[in-house]
């Protein structure tokens, strides 16, 4: 028999596989994504879109459209023009970043293929789309700005004419004596990386409905995005509607990897949409203008070179990023943050001390660039290991030898790296070395050398990395952009003694309800069955950051365990007055108010709910029970938490065919205490999928006039 | 049958729908829009399989799951059985027709090549009658066989394959269920360890699937050795025309294609005599 844990206790979830409650409600087809949803009187958008890249609109003409069975209204870049004010993309610390102003539709130019130019709604989306057929748009065809060494030469046509060039934000980070080290170096590696661009292709894809009501007046939203606080912000402001009178819902949400959160044309036009005709207006975007209207992300190219002595210590490196984004910076997020990830993270994970890089971020007549999964992280993972292993060749050094001898030692933090981050506490060596055992490292050699006799080739690969997590206001707060690095819950007991706690974290099919129930049960000694976790709501649940930047188990987790702490506190109070006790000699478990050194059972939750609710006259006088609480978290200190991990890799390949065959994929990450185990390795066995993707499958391939020549899964 | 009728009343601007899987997808694109769909799926004449003599029936309407599973088409028309699980995945299997496949006629497509490599003979109807085309004739050109407008494909009539027959198939697609780069059937006639006859067909390098007919002139009266191999090999690369493809130039094709039949021919070498 196995020695008792502390996850034997009664109610110990932290640590525990459990699965997901909601897992069995969206199996069982009760999932309700923004599609499911019909409200009355509810209309359907769709819209036509430019089929340049660049372009101005010389005349449309709707009328036909207009009189096509069903259609409700038709509406161009001025009608919305009149209700929304522009946003801008930028933040205050891009020193010197630069980025058009936008609006729902276009009034006098388009600026990529697909962008949407006239919306048009009807009482059911076929009418739409069959209306949208009847659009005649005349435009006048720009020369479009596709490639980024075009976009920054000196005769390229400027996308938009004001901002002076196509750069949109230079940045440079010099730690001084880079030259020198080069120039003395025994050895010094260089390559030229090119990195498509991908999009996040979700199993949902952007839907929402808009719904205002004049009459109060209230604007409601059903968003399937990530973000509801942000989103309520940014429809309050442009649209000039109190903060207060604006809802956003977020329910089931079926993916969302960054894709989600970030401002859409379509989107802000729904809203406009609705206003103008006092019903409310769904679109959901169909595949294929997912692909030509979804963020995109990478496409950078990087020219990197890295120095390192004879003996393989690595001793600098010198970084030139260009990254082409589209024609405007993201809103509100920016398309800067994943250049900047990108020269920031660059030989993150190892000691050396001098570094120079240069990122360009480029506008060019493309789809809008932003943040996707692992922003920044497989670009500059790949430049900076793949100089490594340039390194460990030249020295004659194994790809493991080279590692331990240049990544930075367990005992050296705090430290920071050469590019600023600051870095609390890693483990790359204990990583290290446990991936080796995992893989057996040695025994694989054996065997590779073995079949490469009998004509058989197989590779093995490793790479270590640094991750950027659950960023501080020292990011977005700081940048000037209203995005929260807090979060909030509320919990409350019920008269029944059950638990219900609304937070500000949100839940897009990877379990966050599931972990704030295991911590919330966890903290109030009560069974996981018991609680209820909601999110996703701006009207009822807390204003907060929700969930991107792995920010909902570190951010929303810590909120929720710090709620649940203060909601005990409550509780124990009211207990010790009924049970004539010290609050601090009582302990919650399974459902019981306990004697903290005993354990023995001394009055149900439930008996205590129930005389705080209904017979508080019972209570010692001056006795206010609060079995609701709601509480704050915002990280302090460190601006981000960073972690990292290894992952290897072993395939085979066939070299009649060029065919590679996956064998075998090992991750060792240190993502800290875990909360739950399944739903750690569903993250990571997922990552490791969309990172196999994005190096084998993806790519959104561009053709000269700026058409994208691959956009649907047909392709 | 009420089906051609409907089609004759409906004009031009009408279409058939079996298992949707390839039509639906090109009205989702907005590629097609015809006025009238005409549901066969339910048309018993076009259902069914069974063992006439020395030819295997096929009904149109036979679903890819089906061909994956059914023991007659295993025995008798083993290519198909052998391709089908590189056809799609399951959920398109469960609607996809195996008719609506070759009727469809995509140069990528399994089962169109396999009709040709088994050398299998199409029943196409019309408000006259019915009449059969051989495989070698029904293929035109891209998404274009001998089915007239409005004519319907009401079964495969594939000859069963006999004691001195040898097969293989293999394709190399990406990923398990994509289209593949490039793919064969081959179904050869040994007749005391030498080729008598020999049906080789590639899909996805042209219009149409393609039968290597130097390839197959290669082999004939050969036993299948190194140097047969290394000759049909040789000779295939002229076989094929592949199109124009950035991301899979002709050259690659050709080359992917000299693997695949080295492969398949050493399969059929290894079969048992
Ligand atoms: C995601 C996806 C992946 C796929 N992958 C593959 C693959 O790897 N390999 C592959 O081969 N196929 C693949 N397919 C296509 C699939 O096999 C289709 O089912 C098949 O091509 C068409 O059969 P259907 O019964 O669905 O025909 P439908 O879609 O119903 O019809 C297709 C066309 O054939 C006509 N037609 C259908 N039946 C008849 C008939 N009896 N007589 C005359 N005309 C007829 C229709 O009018 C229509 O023009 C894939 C499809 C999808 C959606």
């Amino acid at each position: 028999m196995t020695a008792i844990t502390a996850l034997d206790r009664p109610n110990s979830y932290i640590g525990r596989s459990v699965p997901r409650p909601n897992a069995k409600r969206l199996l069982a087809g009760r999932g309700r994504y923004v599609t499911d949803i019909v409200l009355p009187r509810m209309l359907h958008g769709a819209y036509v879109r430019s089929p340049y890249a660049h372009a101005r609109i010389v005349a449309i003409n709707a009328d036909e459209a207009r009189a096509a069975p069903g259609v409700r209204l038709v509406a161009i870049g001025e009608d919305l023009a009149k209700l929304c004010t522009p946003w801008v993309g930028t933040m205050d610390h891009f020193k010197g970043m630069k980025s058009p102003p936008q609006l729902p539709l276009p009034i006098d130019k388009v600026v990529w293929a697909g962008q949407a130019v006239v919306a048009v709604v009807a009482d059911t989306r076929a009418l739409a789309e069959d209306a949208a057929e009847l659009v005649a748009i005349e435009f006048d065809e720009l020369p479009a700005v596709v490639d980024i060494d075009a976009a920054r030469g000196p005769d390229a046509p400027v996308i938009s004419p004001e901002l002076g060039s196509n750069l949109c934000f230079h940045g440079k980070i010099d730690t001084g004596g880079v030259e020198d080290v080069f120039a003395g170096a025994a050895h010094v590696v260089e390559e030229e990386f090119l990195f498509g661009r991908h999009t996040a292709v979700t199993m949902e894809p952007r839907a929402i409905i808009a719904d205002y009501d004049a009459s109060e007046p209230k604007l409601t939203v059903h968003h399937a995005t990530q973000t509801p606080y942000q989103f309520q912000d940014i429809y309050a402001r442009h649209y000039g509607i109190p903060e207060a009178c604006v809802r956003v819902i977020a329910p089931d949400i079926g993916g969302s990897f960054g894709m989600k959160l970030h401002m859409y044309h379509e989107d802000m036009a729904v809203v406009g949409l609705s206003i103008m005709l006092e019903r409310p207006v769904k679109y959901v975007a169909d595949r294929m203008e997912s692909f030509v209207s979804d963020i995109h992300a990478r496409d950078h190219r990087v020219r990197a070179r890295m120095a390192a002595d004879a003996d393989g210590n690595i001793l600098a490196m010198d970084v030139e990023d260009v990254t082409g984004i589209g024609a405007f910076s993201a809103y509100p997020r920016t398309s800067v943050v994943e250049g900047n990830q990108v020269y920031r993270l660059m030989g993150a994970p190892y000691t050396f001390k001098n570094y120079r890089a240069d990122l360009q971020v480029v506008f060019q007549n493309k789809v809008q660039m932003s943040q996707y999964r692992a922003v920044g992280h497989p670009v500059a993972c790949t430049v900076t290991e793949r100089l490594v292993d340039m390194i460990a060749a030249k020295t004659s050094r194994d790809v493991f030898d080279i590692r331990s001898g240049n990544l930075i030692p367990d005992d050296a933090y705090p430290c920071a790296s050469p590019t600023g981050y600051k870095f609390e506490s890693l483990s790359h060596h204990a990583c290290l070395a446990k991936i080796r055992a995992l893989m057996d490292y040695d025994g694989l050699r054996a065997e590779q050398a073995a079949l490469r006799k009998q004509g058989i080739h197989r590779g093995i690969g490793i790479a270590s990395f640094v991750e950027i997590t659950n960023p501080s206001p020292a990011f977005y707060g700081v940048g000037g952009v209203r995005i929260s690095s807090q979060d909030g819950a509320i919990i409350k007991i019920t008269p029944s003694g059950d638990v219900r706690c609304l937070i500000s974290i949100t839940e897009l099919g990877q379990g966050t309800e599931t972990i704030v129930g295991q911590i919330v049960a966890e903290h109030l000694g009560v069974d996981r069955e018991r609680i209820k976790v909601i999110t996703g709501d701006t009207e009822t649940t807390p204003h907060g950051g929700a969930t991107y930047a792995c920010r909902g188990a570190g951010i929303g987790g810590e909120t929720a365990l710090q709620a649940a702490k203060k909601l005990k506190a409550n509780v124990l109070a009211v207990a010790a007055a009924i049970l004539q006790d010290e609050p601090d000699r009582l302990d919650m478990e399974a459902g019981w108010i306990v004697d903290a050194a005993s354990r023995q059972q001394r009055i149900e939750l439930a008996e205590i709910a129930r005389i705080a609710y209904f017979r508080s006259d019972t209570l010692p006088p001056g006795t206010q029970s609060q079995l609701s609480v709601a509480h704050h978290y915002a990280p302090e200190g460190y601006p981000f938490a960073f972690t990292n991990g290894v992952q290897a890799c072993h395939l085979e390949l066939d070299v009649e065919t060029g065919f590679v065959k996956l064998l075998k994929m090992w991750v060792v990450e240190d993502c800290g205490r875990v909360i739950n185990p399944l739903l750690v390795d569903e993250q990571i066995r997922g990552g490791v999928v969309q990172g196999l993707g994005a190096a084998f499958f993806e790519e959104c391939t561009y053709g000269d006039s700026g058409q994208l020549t691959n956009g649907s899964l047909a392709d | 049958m009420e089906a051609l009728d409907a089609y004759e009343q409906a004009g031009s601007d009408a279409s058939y729908i079996a298992g949707g899987q390839s039509l639906v997808p090109a009205l989702a694109l907005r590629l097609q829009a015809p006025d009238v769909l005409i549901d066969i799926a339910h048309i018993p004449d076009l259902r069914g399989i069974e063992l006439k003599g020395n030819w295997l029936r096929i009904g149109a309407l036979t679903r890819h799951a089906e061909v994956l599973a059914h023991p007659l088409i295993r025995q008798h028309a083993p290519l198909y059985s052998d391709a089908a699980p590189h056809v799609a995945h399951p959920a398109i299997r469960n609607k996809g027709t195996l008719g609506g496949s070759i009727a469809h006629a995509d140069p990528a497509s399994e089962f169109p090549a396999m009709t040709l490599a088994l050398g299998a003979e199409l029943e196409i109807a019309n408000r006259n009658g019915t009449r059969r085309v051989a495989a070698d004739a029904f293929f035109v050109d891209l998404f274009q066989t001998a089915i007239e407008p409005g004519e319907l494909l009401v079964a495969i009539h594939v000859p069963v394959v006999n004691a001195n027959h040898r097969w293989a198939f293999h394709e190399l697609a990406r990923r398990r269920g994509d289209y593949a780069l490039v793919g064969c059937g081959i179904l050869a006639d040994v007749i005391d360890g030498a080729i008598a006859q020999i049906r080789i067909v590639f899909f996805s390098v042209g219009n149409t699937p393609v039968r290597a007919a130097k390839a197959e002139h290669a082999l004939i009266g050969r036993v299948i050795d190194a140097d047969a191999i290394a000759a049909a090999q040789a000779a295939v690369i002229h076989d094929l025309d592949p199109p124009e493809d950035e991301n899979v130039p002709p050259a690659m094709r050709r080359q992917l294609a000299r693997v695949v039949l080295g492969r398949l021919l050493g399969d059929i070498a290894r079969q048992a005599p």
